[in-house]
């Protein structure tokens, strides 16, 4: 799902993105029916979820993926989302499908709310920016239990929709679809324009980036806005399907942790990495929720397979697959032609390079 | 000739050390400016306040009529000086044209900020500059290579380029010659003169003094966060003042003493 940008395509180049082009429409189209094909609600049910993070991940990708800071507070993004169309659906009365028109103002409540938090938050890196941004979340879980029009730790309870119990969990799905879909194609421009190279540059080294005139905080800022304005739209998706929002569920320290994990466990800051770790380990935590059904097997398999995860893929699946084929393929065309010249078809300049072993990994 | 960039009875203490005290240094308008000091005169301090990343407590820099003290780094760049760091700093995870093209920001953004912020990085012409300068520096075969491949000269060759990419008035180097091989240093200081001569000031600090004596019109000597002496490099080397402050300690005039 990522391509190369700077160097010329060579041969080997174009096959490689003509296999990406391919397997992304392949899982498109998957995507696209699954809901048609599988009609069991259970499985259903497990598809909205993990489109729901699929959305979130990338959403939180665009943001710390690509500038490096690492948020784990986008749960009150998520959370605005939740609580703003579920005011707006009770104080509007809205019903059935057009309650999926409320969504952009979920993202706009959490954008206006995005623009404070990153002025405070942006302000420092690294751990203390991390601190900071749970800090402010746990601000934001307590208002959500306090404040008068919250309904305190009632939450608010969404609306019954009378859809077929066939076919309820679709258009939950296709929504959420349209959400991912979306945001990884805008993950995708921002990774190639001017925005995007100045957000990687602030990545690796924000000073410098200054010094050669890029308006850090703007560029900062307006990822942050834009990721929680996403995350926003998402969490009032979440509430239409879930049904209920409790301060507690809807502003979750456990979502932020899951999609960071999600990101951390696909390959952090690339684009295609955050979206295959939600698309393993969403699926993966229904299954065990509903395969171990005394709570506590499934959380210490998943907590053994995170550190499997760790130890074997530091770096997350797709930077170190991509190395893994990397070398491969080099091994195979040097076995190839045994004068040692690499044929024209192979890579004339790894990507990237074996010695980093930094865990944040490279953006591609 | 004119004073192109011009710091003002500069003063500048970190707790109790006085970093700079009343630095006052003229770069004159075209020339190569040598600045030398012994470790810890405040040369570094003083790229530091010039480019916006330390704050000035008293005194004033001047770019040309324009007062820029205290100016953001982005606006400093942005008014015409460009700087390089002592250890080179590239993103490393960029490849060598995404670096020049970061820098190429304040340029591409001239044509209004209405332009769609979504538009791909480097326009046609921005890369074929960055491919000049490159090419100019000469590690354009690095092109498409991630910069973190690159070795450490490459990698001061590549802080030159995207410095460049900005048209700056002035440059600022701080140690271009630091821990780079012999060939790679003749050529950082032809490309310097090259530079030079179509019209670029620079002002560089340096240890290596058969570098800043070969290539430098103005040495100023800084000391103990002063400047105490600034002229010609042959009167530099023999005023009894930078002997004792600097020169005189060295063997060979290539090392400095630490003070």
């Amino acid at each position: 799902m990522s391509a190369p940008t700077a160097a010329p395509p060579a041969t080997g180049d174009r096959r490689a993105r003509l296999a990406r082009l391919g397997g992304t429409a392949i899982l498109l189209v998957i995507a696209a029916i699954f809901p048609l094909v599988v009609s069991d609600a259970l499985y259903t049910q497990f598809a909205v979820l993990t489109m729901i993070y699929v959305a979130a991940v990338a959403a939180w990708n665009l943001f710390s993926g690509y500038s490096g800071y690492i948020s784990l507070g986008h749960a009150v993004f998520f959370g605005t989302g939740a609580y703003t169309v579920g005011l707006l659906t009770e104080h509007w009365k809205v019903i059935g499908g057009t309650i999926f028109w409320l969504l952009p103002l979920a993202g706009l409540v959490s954008a206006v709310i995005a623009v404070p938090f990153g002025l405070i938050a942006l302000r420092v890196r690294r751990h203390t920016f991390v601190v900071i941004t749970i800090a402010i979340f746990f601000i934001f879980q307590l208002m959500a239990f306090n404040l008068s029009f919250t309904g305190g730790n009632q939450g608010i309870s969404s609306p019954f929709f009378l859809w077929s119990a066939d076919t309820y969990n679709n258009p939950f799905y296709y929504v959420g679809l349209i959400i991912a879909v979306g945001t990884i194609i805008l993950s995708w421009l921002i990774r190639h324009s001017r925005f995007g190279l100045q957000l990687l540059a602030i990545r690796d080294d924000e000073d410098r980036a200054r010094g050669l005139g890029v308006r850090t905080m703007r560029v900062k800022l307006t990822a942050f806005v834009i990721s929680g304005a996403i995350t926003g739209m998402v969490g009032g998706l979440w509430w239409f399907f879930i049904g209920q929002a409790l301060p507690e569920t809807a502003f979750n320290p456990v979502f932020d942790v899951t999609v960071a994990l999600m990101a951390f466990l696909g390959g952090f800051g690339t684009l295609a990495g955050p979206v295959l770790g939600a698309l393993i380990l969403e699926p993966l935590q229904q299954w065990v929720a509903i395969t171990f059904t005394n709570g506590y097997t499934g959380e210490i398999a998943l907590g053994v397979l995170f550190l499997l995860v760790i130890l074997v893929l530091p770096r997350g699946i797709v930077p170190t697959g991509r190395e893994l084929a990397t070398s491969w393929q080099a091994r195979w065309a040097r076995r190839r032609a045994p004068g040692g010249a690499a044929p024209p078809g192979s890579p004339a300049v790894p990507r990237t390079s074996p010695s980093s072993t930094s865990p944040t990994g490279s953006t591609r | 000739m004119t004073a192109l960039l011009r710091t003002a009875g500069v003063s500048k203490a970190f707790g109790g050390v006085h970093a700079l005290q009343d630095c006052t240094l003229d770069v004159a308008e075209g020339s190569i400016a040598g600045l030398i000091g012994p470790n810890g005169s405040g040369k570094t301090t003083l790229f530091n306040v010039i480019t916006g990343y330390e704050r000035v407590d008293s005194g004033e820099v001047w770019l040309g009529g324009q007062q820029i003290t205290n100016h953001a780094p982005d606006k400093v760049f942005a008014a015409g000086i460009g700087r390089t760091f002592q250890l080179t700093r590239v993103f490393s995870r960029l490849t060598v044209m995404e670096n020049m093209i970061v820098a190429a920001q304040h340029a591409e953004r001239g044509h209004g900020w209405l332009r769609n912020p979504l538009a791909r990085a480097g326009g046609p012409a921005t890369r074929r500059r960055a491919g000049e300068l490159l090419e100019f520096t000469g590690i354009a075969s690095h092109a498409g290579a991630l910069a973190e491949t690159l070795s450490y000269g490459q990698r001061k060759l590549l802080e030159l380029s995207y410095v460049l990419m900005a048209d700056p008035a002035i440059v600022l180097l701080d140690e271009p010659a630091g821990g780079v091989n012999p060939t790679l240093i003749t050529t950082i200081a032809d490309r310097i003169r090259q530079l030079n001569e179509q019209g670029t000031t620079f002002l560089i600090v340096e240890h290596n003094m058969d570098f800043v004596m070969g290539l430098c019109h103005q040495v100023t000597v800084l000391d103990y966060g002063t400047a105490v002496v600034s002229g010609p490099p042959e009167v530099i080397r023999s005023d009894p003042r930078v002997l004792d402050a600097y020169l005189g300690t060295a063997e060979d005039g290539d090392d400095i003493p630490v003070s």
